[in-house]
């Protein structure tokens, strides 16, 4: 299930602006992944290239590899559509399908995508995904209802079982934490501790205390001014980052002495 | 700002003096409405029962009084803003004289062959009284639909190009033209399907579908902008959603983003067909008019209720009574078909729009 990424020289462009440059990176299966660093500085950005949502955007490309298991990602006969389902994502703003109740939004990667599937078997794999997520008790008594009519928290966590209804081999979190309450967090933060027993998980967080909470490889990012493409500093497991790191300019970040 | 000082004598008087002018007199809830009502009496005197000159000297003798007053009792602040509320509030009363003066004449004067007959005769074989405008609502519904059928693929498939395709200067091209579509007079469209008919099958041509031809080509510019609107409030991040699920943007678009738009869509496309259900001049040229039921908009005219009222007011025979009394009809018709597709327009923007409920 949960697969291996390897990322060797990526510089990833908006049109003509180099956005980020030289990213050389292994990311390790069953394990959590934290990209840290200021706002702007590109962590959002190369996330988005590890699924190709990166092209989603006019005029933004890609030069360098991304390989998982050996396969190609940006090879020439490799359908980003086909990339997206092996790898999913979480948003930074919980966004549930409106027009669709909790039980499809679950079931959309798949109702989407025209999967045919028994009725017992979807409801199967419902049960499993809400209860993967976390959320299988708050609201089992209300599958029918609008997945929008649930709190940031839960829309979050619907969102995350919506991303593993596909079985994918990585997830990727935007920030998944940022528009919800502590509490909510919480619940988030046990969650991707389960899931990475099944799946590769990378997270983009401006939260320093949850990047050494979750993860056990960390990547900083930084940029050099504005204009300048960001870059990947450093990448260390956690622990050493967030006590001996070997960079001058990651040490001055997590210990808030920045610039 | 937290710390509690008991206000000193001195600015305690000097505040007490513009205090006390606000609060001294106010004018009890009632007195604006009383106060114009005074001065629409005054004005129906003054203006000798002429409806114009009746309402332009309710305003300003209402106006006028109600900051008289207000002025007197309570001060300068209050008289301004009460002068600017009465003066708002004529402005829209003036703007519901001609509506609601349009819909009293067209009712007075329709209602009485608002009958049976009026909904199921013909006017085949009749001379004065009697008759109906079956043929007529049945022209206007069967050339609508066409136009309906024609229109919104074409229209939304456009408005989904270019707000999900399109890019650059092609996109502000279509954009550049579909808002000079939007501008063009009927009488231009409806020179246009003449002409293009005339071109396949010869002149003096007449049949229904070269209306909806011409109804189209003022309808698809119209539904283009509206779904166009709808579509881009639509979250982007709804589309990623999709797509970070491995959905094709095909199936994003035809499940994900015109379920979200629909009820806007809905309503967009029923505003286009209420803007086009009433247009004359168009369907003058290329349907013409006739007096018999013909369902077939594929030979011969038809007869459509816009135009039906206006052979009917223009050319009403002898005596001419009976066939005005029918354009009226005809008219009250078409005022109600266009309310009811605004009713159908608000039921489906609440029926259809994404549900929030918890």
């Amino acid at each position: 299930m949960a697969k291996r990424i390897d990322v060797s020289d990526l510089n990833i462009y908006y049109g003509s602006f180099r956005a980020v440059e030289g990213v050389n990176v292994s990311i390790e299966p069953r394990s959590i992944t934290a990209l840290i660093g200021p706002s702007g500085c590109g962590k959002s950005t190369f996330l988005r290239t590890l699924n190709r949502m990166h092209e989603v955007i006019p005029g933004a490309r890609v030069e360098g590899k991304v390989v998982m298991d050996g396969q190609d990602l940006y090879g020439a006969d490799t359908d980003p559509v086909t990339v997206r389902r092996q790898i999913g994502m979480v948003f930074q703003r919980p966004n549930p399908f409106p027009t669709m109740s909790i039980y499809e939004n679950v079931a959309a990667g798949l109702r989407l995508n025209s999967v045919k599937m028994k009725k017992s078997d979807m409801d199967d794999l419902v049960e499993r995904s809400l209860k993967g997520a976390n959320l299988w008790e708050e609201v089992k008594d209300r599958l029918d209802r609008p997945g929008s009519g649930l709190s940031g928290g839960q829309q979050q966590r619907l969102c995350i079982a919506r991303a593993i209804a596909v079985e994918p081999d990585v997830l990727l979190m935007d920030e998944p934490c940022s528009a919800l309450d502590p509490i909510s967090t919480l619940a988030i933060e046990d969650l991707m501790t389960e899931l990475k027993e099944r799946f590769t998980i990378v997270i983009v967080t401006h939260n320093m205390q949850q990047a050494a909470r979750v993860s056990e490889q960390t990547g900083f990012f930084n940029l050099n001014g504005v204009g300048q493409p960001g870059r990947l500093i450093e990448f260390n497991p956690t622990e050493k980052i967030f006590s001996n790191p070997d960079q001058k300019a990651t040490e001055d970040y997590i210990s808030g002495r920045f610039g | 700002m937290s710390v509690q000082t008991p206000p000193t004598p001195l600015s305690g008087a000097g505040a007490a003096t513009p205090m006390q002018q606000r609060v001294e007199g106010t004018l009890p809830r009632w007195a604006p409405t009383a106060v114009f009502a005074g001065a629409a009496v005054a004005a129906a005197l003054l203006s000798g029962f002429n409806i114009a000159l009746f309402v332009i000297y309710t305003v300003v003798l209402g106006t006028l009084a109600v900051y008289v007053v207000s002025r007197v009792r309570e001060g300068r602040r209050r008289a301004a803003d009460r002068t600017v509320t009465s003066i708002v509030t004529s402005a829209f009363g003036i703007a519901m004289v001609p509506l609601v003066a349009l819909i009293w004449e067209v009712v007075s004067r329709g209602a009485e062959r608002l009958d049976a007959e009026f909904f199921t005769a013909s006017l085949y074989g009749i001379i004065g009284e009697g008759g109906g405008a079956y043929h007529a609502l049945m022209g206007t519904l069967i050339i609508t639909g066409l136009t309906t059928l024609i229109s919104v693929p074409i229209g939304l498939m456009t408005a989904i190009y270019l707000v999900e395709y399109a890019q650059g200067r092609l996109k502000r091209a279509i954009t550049f033209f579909v808002d000079v579509m939007t501008g063009i007079p009927s009488i231009v469209a409806g020179l246009f399907a003449y002409a293009l008919f005339v071109l396949i099958f010869g002149p003096g041509i007449r049949l229904g579908i070269m209306g909806a031809v011409a109804l189209s080509v003022l309808m698809i510019p119209v539904v283009v902008r509206s779904a166009e609107e709808v579509l881009k409030l639509v979250p982007l991040e709804l589309r990623e959603a999709s797509y970070a699920l491995g959905v094709p943007k095909w199936r994003t678009i035809t499940k994900v983003v015109i379920p979200t738009a629909i009820a806007g869509i809905g309503t967009g496309v029923t505003l286009a067909i209420a803007r086009v259900i009433g247009e004359t001049a168009p369907l003058l040229i290329t349907v013409g008019i006739t007096n018999a039921t013909n369902f077939d908009p594929f030979d011969g005219r038809m007869a459509t209720l816009p135009v039906y009222a206006y052979y009917q007011l223009t050319q009403p025979g002898v005596p001419p009574e009976f066939a005005i009394d029918r354009a009226w009809t005809a008219a009250l018709l078409l005022i109600m078909l266009v309310m009811g597709l605004n009713v159908v327009a608000r039921l489906i923007s609440r029926f259809f729009a994404p549900k929030t409920g918890r």
